[in-house]
């Protein structure tokens, strides 16, 4: 395995996904196969490779920052799980 | 009326069959919703808007009648559940969006309904079109109306299987790795997979940004030239949507293959590939030669290295993307988290399915502290090699021409448990994503009653030259016209 069973949890963590604890073996089989099968890339010489950003090479494209959309706040909204006087409510975060 | 029923026709024909007044919207469309309707095998739909369609379609008819009909007035169109419909579920074939019905339409879905197309239901998919099966789908995998047992491919592969078995002339998809082309193959149709770019991606959800494209799965090149027409160009509210002319597709179809450079990639025919689709493919290039196109070997020396490649900068690209389902602003949320961290661990394991967390999780850890050079570095610049390649090439030649899968459709299951078999299926679909380059297939035989594809790629914005070979191989030959025997 090229991944251990503890940095799969991290990586887990990271990407903020709880994962049951039967679903662990096979997570860290699969995701080890993963990184086995992408490590080939690290016999190919790249040397002098400029890193590629964008298929046709193109520069990101600006706008004026000027306001285009509506207030379409409670059409938005419908579809929260939880709002409350147009906020979005969450867990407490501050004690 | 006289001659084949409306669902067999094309959508070229069925705009004629509009105009000349053989039949109205109303009635097309209300047949088709009974066959989509009736058909309990396929899964290929998450939501049918059948009220909203007839209505649609009145008001097509009656338009026609005081001869203001848009470029695809009454024609029926079913769309991928990845684009944003305002008003309509929007799934993305995830539990996490399970309830999510978007404010919004997707910018393809205005053009083609200010266009007059009229949609019957959104289409199953992989969740969040990451998958070659349609099995990661939460509502079920969708079956291949040429077998049942065996996978449509995917991820579009509900909108695939829909024009299969004429449940609808056309569908809209997305091709992040093949995932137009690849069922198109699978289930004898024509998938258009656009330059990146060429059309908005505004509104539809993304998978991994610099390799996401909007395209159609019909049964003719013709009809993906008519859809192609409507949806290409220019969009403000996509920042990478680039603001290039757009050709007359339709006009552009009988350029004759006379003279055309056709390159043969010789790697595309090694051991991978199954002999009996070889031979298929074969005879397609033997049929394309013999109308005057030239056959011209070229190398792409580093097409092994375009799955693995893929498999960093999509994955990392996901997690990026993925990130926005929180469990606060839309989408699933889990029940009675113990804090913030809590909500958003749950929320995000209980909506996403297997596949998409392994992708969510491979993107995580090549981006990550002391990885990021080793992976998604190192993956920018293969990919670099790789679009040289194509480059290259198109010195030389004006398309590249070979198969579109290694295989016929295969069997529900059998690539699941090993995620590294089912990546190996787009081998000849991926390079043209991570080189941002147009690619079509198109139904070149059988295998065992199962359909083959021919895939055309060209350069950047060469769609009017792989739509126009596409189209002189269709007059040629009429796999495509070849039905489903439970769907004729």
């Amino acid at each position: 395995m090229s991944l251990s069973k503890q940095q799969v949890q991290h990586i887990a963590t990271l990407a903020r996904l709880h994962l049951e604890e039967d679903q662990f073996d096979d997570v860290v089989a699969k995701l080890s196969s993963i990184v086995d099968f992408v490590d080939q890339l690290q016999q190919v010489p790249t040397d002098d490779v400029v890193p590629m950003a964008h298929p046709l090479n193109q520069a990101q494209r600006l706008r004026p920052d000027v306001v285009t959309e509506g207030n379409d706040r409670d059409a938005i909204q419908a579809n929260a799980p939880v709002v409350s006087d147009g906020f979005y409510l969450v867990p407490k975060v501050i004690e | 009326m006289a001659g084949p029923a409306m669902h067999l026709l094309s959508l070229a024909d069925l705009a004629k069959g509009l105009s000349s007044g053989d039949f109205s919207s109303h009635e097309l469309v209300e047949h088709l919703l009974s066959r989509i309707d009736s058909d309990k095998s396929l899964n290929a739909f998450i939501s049918v808007t059948a009220d909203h369609a007839l209505n649609v379609a009145a008001e097509c008819d009656q338009a026609r009648s005081k001869g203001n009909a848009g470029s695809l007035c009454g024609l029926p169109i079913v769309y991928k559940d990845i684009f944003c419909t305002k008003g309509v579920l929007t799934t993305c074939g995830s539990r996490i969006l399970e309830n999510f019905v978007s404010p919004y339409d997707a910018t393809i879905v205005e053009r083609l309904s200010d266009a007059g197309a009229v949609m019957l239901g959104k289409t199953n998919m992989d969740e969040f079109a990451m998958g070659s099966s349609n099995e990661t789908s939460y509502f079920g995998p969708v079956r291949n109306p040429w077998d049942t047992e065996r996978a449509p491919g995917g991820s579009s592969g509900g909108s695939a299987a829909a024009v299969a078995a004429r449940l609808a002339p056309a569908a809209t998809g997305t091709d992040t790795g093949g995932s137009i082309r690849q069922p198109a193959a699978l289930t004898n149709t024509v998938g258009l997979k656009p330059t990146y770019g060429r059309v908005s991606r505004y509104g539809m959800i993304a998978f991994a940004s610099s390799l996401d494209q909007a395209g159609v799965i019909t049964r003719t090149a013709e009809d993906a030239a008519m859809l192609l027409a409507v949806m290409a160009g220019f969009d403000e509210r996509d920042s990478t949507c680039l603001d290039h002319p757009v050709p007359d597709y339709v006009g552009g179809l009988d350029a004759s293959l006379k003279g055309r450079k056709i390159g043969i990639v010789q790697q595309h025919f090694d051991e991978g590939l199954d002999g009996q689709c070889a031979a298929r493919v074969k005879d397609a290039l033997k049929a394309l030669e013999q109308q005057g196109a030239q056959l011209i070997d070229v190398d792409l020396p580093n097409l092994d290295l375009s799955v693995p490649t893929y498999y960093v900068v999509a994955p990392a690209e996901c997690s990026s993307n993925l990130s926005r389902f929180d469990g606060v602003r839309f989408g699933h949320r889990a029940k009675d988290p113990r804090d913030l961290f809590d909500l958003y661990c749950r929320s995000r394991g209980e909506g996403f399915g297997a596949e998409v967390k392994r992708r969510i999780m491979t993107g995580t850890y090549v981006l990550s502290a002391g990885y990021y050079d080793a992976y998604y570095l190192k993956a920018q610049k293969v990919r670099q090699l790789i679009s040289q390649d194509f480059k290259n090439a198109f010195d030389k030649v004006d398309v590249i021409a070979g198969p579109t899968t290694p295989t016929p459709a295969f069997k529900l299951g059998d690539k699941t448990d090993d995620p590294i078999t089912m990546y190996l299926n787009d081998i000849y679909t991926i390079g043209a994503n991570l080189a941002g380059l147009p690619g079509i297939s198109v139904p070149c035989g059988f295998v065992d009653d199962l359909p083959v594809g021919l895939q055309l790629v060209g350069p950047h914005f060469a769609e009017e030259t792989i739509l126009a070979c596409a189209h002189q191989y269709q007059q040629l030959t009429d796999w495509h016209t070849r039905c489903p025997e439970a769907f004729q």
